[in-house]
């Protein structure tokens, strides 16, 4: 298969995914009122009982739970790609003389878009719950949100290997929130990783949520960086270049049940 | 033999411990509608999975339009349709956008797939319903949709498995005649099916597979005369009679008939001029006779006495291929 082919194959259903989200105004939701809620829960919530020395907790929080909601903005993916298998879509696109990687390519690219979405709002609502970016260029903020952006796309393939496991989008959905929501909460993204206990401290430092977040962090709040930001791009690199493969194997034998 | 759109030979498939296919051959002539025939859990949808590169087979080879299913299988999927057990349609999408999607893929050109999309809605009846997602279709409007999407680039060897299960009688002959429109303008059909009226009425060869294996081939009527040809059902007014009727018949029947109360069973020669012949010998022996019916064997006959279980019954093994193929 050509790369010419690749790229239109990865169009025409990218086209179809996107096309989906309208129509379906659940998914909708999903991307802008989730987001929404975390933030208003968390800074007022939450936000007077949680300690962040020398910051407001809604500066702290803001990259946090950006971080965690585009690393989540994938989850479409599985969704559909349980739904494309069962419905025996997967099928018909495996037997047609199209590109083997387009199906992925399109759900993790369709992702980007998805996410820019969920970008939009989630600052709208951050700015408007008091946050403001610290000392940081525009340079920074570009890169912090290349950063989300890059994990979010590292995220699309682990879900997609989830998506293609999965019998149905809600074992898609059990094993998305059950494995992956908490190692959100393990991490630097909602509190200080000092404030955690020992054990659960280590691991939470570990943690690439908490490496993540911190790097945004540092670009954005003027925090000191360390290795956060290098590390963090290197992160999304290994997972990419871990789960795509997979992905990409599965998607090869998969078949309806 | 190029004549052969589908050759399959010695496929064998396993699943752990379940053996899908235990070796199986079997050839289609371009031009022609193969009925692979057989229980669920026979092995059908394996064979199509495999034909369509879906899955690798463990063992066998297998060519569809003269291309290698393993080594050419990029080749191959341009040369093929394939309408699945599930009404394979993107919900969210509109009829019109499902087929031109399609058509995309088989990488028809843009103004190709869209005016191809028109053509097929026009000719299966579904121009009224292009604007609607298909999530609003019925299930015969789907099937027929999903169809319309294996026929998008004209393919010349077509996979159908089990077209029509769940539709209504109406759909199911639309469907039919549909698929023999495909075969009249050259296309090679492999129809997977678990009724035996439809493979009577669409196949011409049938190949009848269970447990993974073929147990019979050949045309409908070459499989009913394995069984024996036609029976001769007499019902006598006295029972008295059945002697005088075995000895009247006797000389047109295949095998001795049998007597059963009221009725005499007379294995003949499918020909015709059974019933008045019957008559007439009856009549000169003086039997009176009540009612005489013709039996032609079914294709259902012919699977009971080839397995010793009906097609439709799926107690022998319940959705087993269904549950192997998630493995």
């Amino acid at each position: 298969m050509s790369v010419s082919t690749t790229y239109e194959d990865t169009m025409v259903l990218a086209k179809r995914n996107l096309l989906r989200i309208p129509r379906q105004p659940d998914l909708l939701i999903a991307y802008t009122v989730q987001p929404v809620m975390f933030v208003l829960l968390f800074v007022y919530v939450f936000g007077g009982a949680i300690q962040t020395p020398g910051f407001d907790y809604v500066d702290f929080l803001m990259p946090g739970i950006i971080v965690q909601s585009i690393a989540f903005g994938g989850f479409v993916t599985a969704l559909g790609l349980s739904e494309d298998v069962k419905k025996g879509l997967i099928d018909r696109f495996r037997s047609l003389p199209m590109s083997r990687a387009a199906v992925l390519n399109a759900r993790t690219s369709s992702d980007i878009l998805l996410n820019c979405l969920s970008l939009i709002v989630l600052f709208a609502v951050g700015f408007l719950a008091g946050f403001n970016f610290i000392d940081a260029t525009i340079g920074e903020i570009v890169l912090g949100i290349v950063l989300c952006l890059f994990l979010g796309y590292a995220f699309s393939w682990i879900f997609a290997l989830i998506g293609l496991y999965s019998s149905s989008p809600e074992t898609a959905n059990s094993i998305g929130f059950t494995l992956i929501f908490p190692l959100t909460f393990a991490s630097s993204v909602f509190v200080p990783a000092e404030s955690m206990p020992d054990g659960l401290r280590q691991f939470a430092e570990a943690n690439p949520f908490t490496t993540i977040s911190d790097a945004v962090r540092s670009l954005w709040l003027n925090t000191p960086a360390n290795t956060d930001v290098w590390m963090a791009f290197i992160w999304c690199v290994v997972l990419t270049a871990i789960f795509a493969p997979l992905a990409v194997k599965r998607y090869r034998t998969v078949a309806a049940t | 033999m190029t004549d052969d759109a589908i050759v399959v030979e010695g496929l064998e498939k396993s699943y752990g411990s379940v053996h899908a296919l235990r070796g199986v051959d079997f050839a289609a002539r371009t031009g022609s509608i193969l009925g692979l025939l057989g229980p669920n859990g026979a092995g059908k949808t394996t064979a199509v999975r495999i034909l369509t590169t879906l899955l690798e087979a463990d063992a066998g080879t297998a060519r569809v339009a003269g291309l290698d299913v393993k080594r050419d299988a990029a080749a191959l999927r341009a040369q093929i349709g394939l309408a699945g057990q599930y009404a394979a349609v993107d919900e969210n999408l509109t009829g019109f956008e499902n087929l031109e999607m399609v058509g995309r893929l088989y990488h028809l050109g843009k103004s190709t797939a869209k005016q191809r999309a028109d053509e097929l809605l026009e000719s299966f009846d579904l121009t009224h319903a292009a604007k609607r997602p298909a999530k609003t279709y019925s299930g015969g409007m789907r099937r027929r949709l999903d169809l319309a999407a294996a026929l998008v680039a004209r393919p010349p060897v077509l996979f159908l498995d089990e077209p029509t299960t769940g539709l209504d009688p109406r759909s199911r002959i639309g469907m039919w005649e549909t698929i023999e429109d495909r075969v009249a303008s050259g296309a090679t059909v492999l129809l997977t099916t678990q009724y035996l009226d439809e493979a009577d009425r669409l196949a011409d060869r049938i190949v009848v597979i269970d447990h993974g294996l073929v147990i019979a081939e050949g045309t409908s009527d070459d499989l009913k005369r394995q069984i024996g040809g036609d029976r001769l059902d007499v019902k006598l007014e006295d029972e008295a009679d059945a002697e005088a009727a075995i000895s009247a018949l006797a000389e047109m029947c295949l095998d001795r008939a049998t007597a059963e109360g009221l009725w005499v069973h007379a294995p003949v020669e499918p020909r015709h001029g059974v019933i008045p012949e019957a008559i007439r010998k009856l009549d000169g022996a003086g039997v009176a006779v009540d009612d005489i019916v013709l039996h032609r064997p079914t294709l259902d006959d012919v699977f009971i006495a080839l397995t010793g279980h009906a097609a439709e019954d799926t107690t022998g093994a319940p959705d087993e291929e269904k549950e192997v193929a998630a493995a």
